[in-house]
């Protein structure tokens, strides 16, 4: 579904993503983890086309399309899809008008007839209660005034509306407490499927608990150093990043 | 030549015949007018008229109507305005003569007048000399006197002690001509004790020649009246147009005006407010859509000449191409005039390189305890914004669209008539589109 090759991409002409390669198939549920500054933002950045960064080599495929000559709303409508870390308030837009918006944009690129009000409305509802979000919200304007859990699980919320078929969840976690952590997990857990992936960004295994990936990367210096099962989350937990980084140091890794 | 001077010519050759199609009640403005005219000209490019350049927009030759010929046209076949809901009271202007209509009139309860200025003063003499003139000095402003001088008739709102008007007015100016024409247009409200009404002004322009209007709107809201004041230009490239609002608001009078400037070429307003009576209301809103060479500058003073009132201003302008916008707002509070709340916001965005804004919102005090704010901001779009929208697979332009639409929404939402908010968001939305901002049934864009 999504085949990265030798991606390099620079910022101010600062080169973060140092030739990064990665395959995601169908189906799949992918970690990346990494200390700070690893470049995993940049990495899920770069996939959805933000102009912030500047691809300087390599190729992303997604289902056989050259990504990197789309649009940011191309790429979304292609079927990618990023939950922000810090999703964006836009004030005067309310939720309702910005989703219905979005779903007649994919419906239209699709061929497909705009959605009705009655099915609209509809929609918002039976996805609302997939993350437990207030209807009241769909009132508001996108993301003002939510709580940092709202936000997050509106991500989420936004997630099941457009069904992706690849999402990038990048630090779906932070700012969450437990019970809205299990909220959100329990979330995408329910929007799983064979015929989707996923790629969950994070610092910490906490969410890994709840959200259990087939294959953990670790992402270090713009590089992945190590790719590995599920059991590797939970070695970094306990032994940190450090001595992957020795090793990286050393060339000792593959 | 200065520009004053075929003015003044044209007025003295003209004088017998201004004021036989006319009242006394205006006529006996004129020669005082003329002498403040004389005296102040147009105002230079500097000080409130720093950004506008009103020399050059008179010195042209333009045509004026002093003979009050008819000009061919029946409005209620041209604009059968038809917002949804909206059921107004509808009257027309064509150039600067009130239309008469043949139609029934509507059942307003007995008192109420609405309609010509000449024929107020026939039948209300007293109120008519009482108010007309009174707010709209002609001692500062050579533009008002010009108007004063020229002006032949005007359109009267006048709402007796505690009658309430249910449906809204709406008075459309229409700017009709094969020649360029300029028009002299007087409003004149005066709402007294515990009464109520909402007008709506639209001005359209007709046909592809120049157009200039001088326009002075007095408006007199007496205690406990609420009045809501709606100004929607929708005109061309070519039209000229220069309104001064006066506004009187006395104890527990609550009025709300918004100005809304969807197509124009140079548009100068002006508004006066003094809220002379305690708990008094003021809600000051306008926006506009500026592309192309558009120029629009605003200018407000709010004075609070007593306790316990409240302003609250709002303006929003939206600037492309190579458009230039102008803001001036002074709030004043004067001694004794504690406890006021007086708020002034300005915003802008700027969406073209060429654009150009300027702004100056400005707050003197001088009581004791009160509440006041000014802020003015003017930038792009955010850019975070328009990337979180296009990653949900909004196109760029569609979210630029939404973004702007957003920008006005709270200007929109002082807008207290059933049907019109709906009507202009969809005429906004339109706008920012890039088709042609007009109501969709008007003949008169369909030509």
């Amino acid at each position: 579904m999504l085949k990265i090759t030798n991606l390099h991409a620079a910022i101010n002409e600062k080169e973060i993503l140092k030739g990064i390669n990665l395959s995601v198939n169908k189906g799949e549920v992918h970690a990346i983890m990494g200390p700070n500054g690893s470049g995993k933002s940049t990495l899920s950045s770069v996939l959805v086309g933000n102009p912030t960064f500047k691809v300087t080599k390599g190729e992303i495929l997604f289902n056989g399309k050259n990504l990197l000559n789309l649009s940011p709303e191309d790429r979304s409508r292609e079927g990618l899809f990023l939950s922000f870390q810090y999703p964006v308030e836009i004030p005067g837009v309310s939720m309702t008008n910005f989703m219905r918006v979005a779903i007649n944009e994919h419906r239209k690129y699709k061929g497909l007839e705009l959605i009705s009000a009655s099915d609209f409305l509809k929609l918002m509802r039976e996805k609302q209660a997939l993350v437990e979000l207030d209807n009241k919200l769909a009132g508001r304007s996108v993301n003002e005034g939510f709580s940092g859990g709202e936000k997050k699980r509106n991500e989420i919320f936004q997630m099941a509306m457009l069904e992706p078929q690849l999402s990038i969840l990048d630090e779906t976690d932070s700012g969450l407490d437990i019970d809205a952590l299990r909220i959100v997990a329990s979330g995408v857990n329910k929007l799983r499927s064979t015929e989707n992936s996923i790629i969950v960004i994070t610092h910490y295994q906490r969410l890994l608990d709840y959200i259990k990936p087939d294959i953990v990367h670790v992402l270090y210096n713009g590089k992945i150093i190590k790719t590995a099962g599920q059991e590797l989350a939970l070695e970094l937990e306990s032994k940190g990043y450090e001595w992957l980084k020795e090793a990286d140091k050393n060339n000792g890794i593959k | 030549m200065k520009p004053e001077q075929q003015y003044i010519d044209l007025f003295i050759e003209h004088e017998n015949l201004i004021r036989q199609h006319s009242t006394s009640i205006m006529n006996n403005h004129r020669r005082p007018s003329l002498e403040e005219f004389q005296r102040l000209g147009f105002p230079p490019m500097k000080e409130d008229y720093a950004c506008t350049n009103v020399n050059k927009a008179f010195a042209p030759d333009y045509g004026m109507n002093i003979n009050r010929i008819k000009i061919p046209v029946n409005p209620y076949h041209v604009f059968c305005c038809d917002v949804p809901h909206l059921n107004a009271a509808l009257y027309f202007t064509v150039n600067d003569s009130i239309y008469e209509r043949k139609e029934i009139s509507p059942n307003f309860p007995e008192g109420v007048y609405i309609g010509s200025l000449i024929k107020f003063a026939e039948t209300h003499p007293e109120i008519a000399k009482q108010h007309y003139g009174k707010i709209a000095g002609t001692k500062n402003d050579g533009i008002i006197a010009i108007n004063t001088m020229f002006a032949q008739d005007g359109f009267v709102v006048y709402v007796p002690q505690n009658i309430v008007l249910e449906s809204p007015i709406q008075l459309i100016h229409i700017n009709r001509s094969d020649v360029n024409t300029m028009s002299n247009r007087r409003i004149l409200v005066i709402m007294e004790a515990h009464s109520q009404a909402k007008l709506l002004v639209c001005t359209h322009s007709m046909d592809k020649v120049s157009f200039i209007s001088t326009e002075v709107i007095e408006i007199f809201a007496n205690e406990s009246a609420k009045f809501d004041y709606y100004d929607l230009e929708e005109t061309s490239e070519l039209t000229t147009r220069f309104t001064s609002l006066h506004l009187k608001q006395e104890t527990h009078s609550q009025v709300c005006i918004n100005g809304i400037t969807l197509n124009n070429g140079l548009s100068r307003n002006n508004y006066h407010i003094e809220l002379n009576g305690e708990y008094a209301e003021n809600k000051l809103c306008g926006m506009s859509i500026l592309d192309e060479t558009k120029h629009l500058d605003t200018m407000t003073h709010i004075i609070h000449n007593a306790p316990h009132c409240t302003s609250n201003e709002l303006f929003k302008n939206i600037l492309n191409g190579h458009s230039t916008g102008a803001f001036s707002g002074k709030i004043l509070v004067k001694k004794g005039a504690d406890k006021t709340s007086a708020h002034l916001t300005n915003k802008n965005y700027c969406s073209t390189r060429n654009a150009r804004m300027y702004s100056k919102p400005q707050l003197e005090i001088y009581a004791d305890d009160v509440k006041c704010s000014h802020g003015m901001t003017t930038g792009q779009m955010d850019e975070n914004a328009l990337f979180y929208m296009q990653s949900r697979g909004i196109p760029y332009h569609e979210a630029r669209t939404l973004l702007s639409i957003a920008f006005t929404a709270d200007v929109l939402d002082n807008i207290h008539i059933e049907g019109l908010k709906e009507r202009l968001q969809a005429l906004i939305e339109k706008r920012f589109r890039g088709e042609l901002a007009h109501c969709s049934d008007c003949n008169h864009n369909k030509q």
